[in-house]
């Protein structure tokens, strides 16, 4: 009973990693309509900068751990967006128009040129934190007693302020309703005076900046990080996103929430080793059985 | 003044040329209908006013100012309109919120009080608020997408074909309804249809489109009584 609900602590932590990730390619793919292959590339770059900046701040002696956190929180939303900006500008915008395998196939390509380019800007080694949130709270005490940590509860609170600001934004302000404008009918949205371009950047800078946050979380996480995070992670919360129904937004939160409890069990009951497999298992399983999702809507609209 | 004036222009669609030299003009305060068959680049020729289309020749000119190589959301700032055809309601946004999407480009200082305009001209508009735009019937849409038009307060309204598979009665309602916002507001229209009569007694002044050329041009009430566009349109 313990271990249960220690896998099902660690599996809601992981989760909510993949349900910020998985919000990128979830948007990307409303608005615009292909897979942002290059997205988990973007949060690896995110970890990156966090970690660029975690070390930024130790030198400049800032030690207190709250601000460093918000510090590292906004930097590395603010750079990775920029990230995630200049990969639509560079790969995708030109593509806009062009047949419908094109976007995807620069996508892949500008995946593996971030990849390069973080291997040779940082090197192909490992790269580590010290922890730097330390502590929990014991649910249970005894041998093997249930702690939920300091750091899991960080990371599931700021999710969930995340979301819940997200979802506001989506809802009920002027950009949201012409993200969902644009993504209904982009020509109609331009015919109101929406600037189309201007609304698919936007919607890559947020999707970048949350994927950033996930990048500082597997950071602090696990405390490890190197250049090819991006594509296991990646293909996770395209799973994600996909279980929950590629376009939903509630489904890419759900749908991050269930893959991180299917890796965090399987991990613990089955094998460690073979976790990955079990989420590209639930992936064709999806896919097979039920293709739009758990959020996913039919396709067939009253015109 | 003309507040809308096309000089020669030419869309293609691809290599297919859609608009073989279109010269037009509207004038501020007319309605002014444009009829023509299926086909006859009357939709193509809205679509290229608003810059959805560029012209590949030629001029269009809004209020003074060249627009022709401006981009959409530009040219709609500057005051035009349109209802396109299929209505092309947003389906899943309420109607509410496709209101609000027409009022994309003037700020909310005026929302409430042209929120209410709309709904005086369309009160089922006012029960339907809060239900999807892909609800609606034909009719409702109709209504909704030229509200959703009016919200920005456009000096130049395009209607493409506003009674297209309505029923009759709905359809009057609908003219009635421009007749309406041209008289007491002064709304300036430019009107695309294909049931030709019910446009032309509406309208000021008519243009007959055929394979992507003006034909015929004239009042609204010297076209109904062409003899062409009587046997041509109106079935007579």
């Amino acid at each position: 009973m313990n271990y249960l609900l220690q896998q099902l602590v660690n599996g809601i932590a992981l989760g909510a990693i993949y349900g910020l990730i998985a919000i990128g390619y979830t948007m990307v793919y409303g608005i615009i309509g292909m897979i942002n292959f290059a997205h988990g590339e973007i949060y690896m770059i995110g970890a990156f900068i966090s970690l660029i900046a975690f070390m930024a701040l130790g030198l400049a002696g800032i030690s207190y751990v709250p601000l460093a956190l918000l510090m590292v929180l906004l930097i590395a939303m603010v750079f990775t967006a920029a990230y995630g900006w200049a990969v639509e500008r560079i790969a995708y915008r030109p593509l806009r128009g062009s047949f419908r395998l094109a976007p995807l196939i620069s996508a892949i390509g500008m995946s593996i040129f971030l990849q390069n380019y973080v291997q040779l800007l940082q090197g192909a080694r490992v790269k580590t934190l010290q922890p730097v949130v330390q502590g929990g709270i014991a649910l249970t005490t005894g041998a093997f007693g249930v702690e939920v940590s300091y750091l899991q509860l960080f990371i599931v609170a700021l999710t969930v302020v995340l979301m819940a600001v997200f979802t506001y934004v989506i809802a009920a302000t002027p950009l949201g309703r012409a993200q969902r404008a644009v993504q209904q009918d982009a020509i109609m949205a331009a015919l109101l005076g929406v600037d189309v371009d201007r609304t698919i950047s936007l919607t890559f800078l947020l999707g970048a900046s949350l994927a950033a946050v996930a990048g500082m979380m597997v950071l602090l996480y696990y405390g490890v990080i190197d250049f090819f995070i991006g594509f296991s992670a990646g293909i996770k919360a395209f799973t994600a996103a996909v279980l929950g129904g590629i376009g939903s937004l509630p489904g890419a939160m759900l749908g991050g929430l269930l893959i991180g409890l299917i890796e965090a069990l399987w991990s613990g009951y089955a094998s460690v080793e073979y976790k990955d497999v079990m989420v590209f298992l639930v992936l064709v399983l999806v896919l097979v059985l039920r293709p739009s999702g758990l959020f996913g809507r039919p396709e067939v609209e009253k015109v | 003044m003309s507040l809308l004036s096309l000089f020669d222009v030419h869309s293609f669609y691809g290599n297919v040329e859609a608009l073989k030299g279109v010269t037009i003009d509207v004038a501020e305060g007319e309605i002014v209908a444009l009829i023509g068959a299926n086909g006859a680049g009357k939709s193509t020729l809205l679509m290229t006013i608003c810059g959805v289309l560029q012209a590949r020749f030629g001029t269009v000119t809004f209020a003074g100012r060249d627009i022709t190589r401006l981009r959409t959301f530009n040219i709609v700032r500057l005051g035009l309109a349109q209802a396109p055809e299929g209505r092309r309601i947003f389906p899943r946004m309420t109607v509410l919120e496709n209101l609000q999407m027409g009022a994309s480009t003037v700020g909310v200082a005026h929302f409430a009080q042209d929120l209410e305009r709309v709904m005086t001209l369309f009160p089922i508009l006012r029960t339907r608020q809060a239900q999807r735009g892909g609800t609606l019937s034909g009719g409702e849409q109709q209504m909704l997408a030229i509200g959703r038009a009016l919200m920005s307060r456009p000096r130049l309204l395009l209607l493409d074909e506003p009674s297209l598979g309505l029923a009759p009665l709905v359809a009057r309602q609908i003219f009635a309804a421009i007749g309406d916002l041209n008289r007491r507001d002064g709304a300036t229209v430019l009107l695309v249809e294909q049931n030709a009569h019910h446009a032309l007694r509406l309208a000021h002044r008519g243009y007959v489109m055929q394979n992507g050329k003006i034909v015929l041009e004239g009042t609204g009430r010297a076209l109904l009584a062409n003899s062409e566009v009587r046997a041509a349109y109106l079935g007579a």
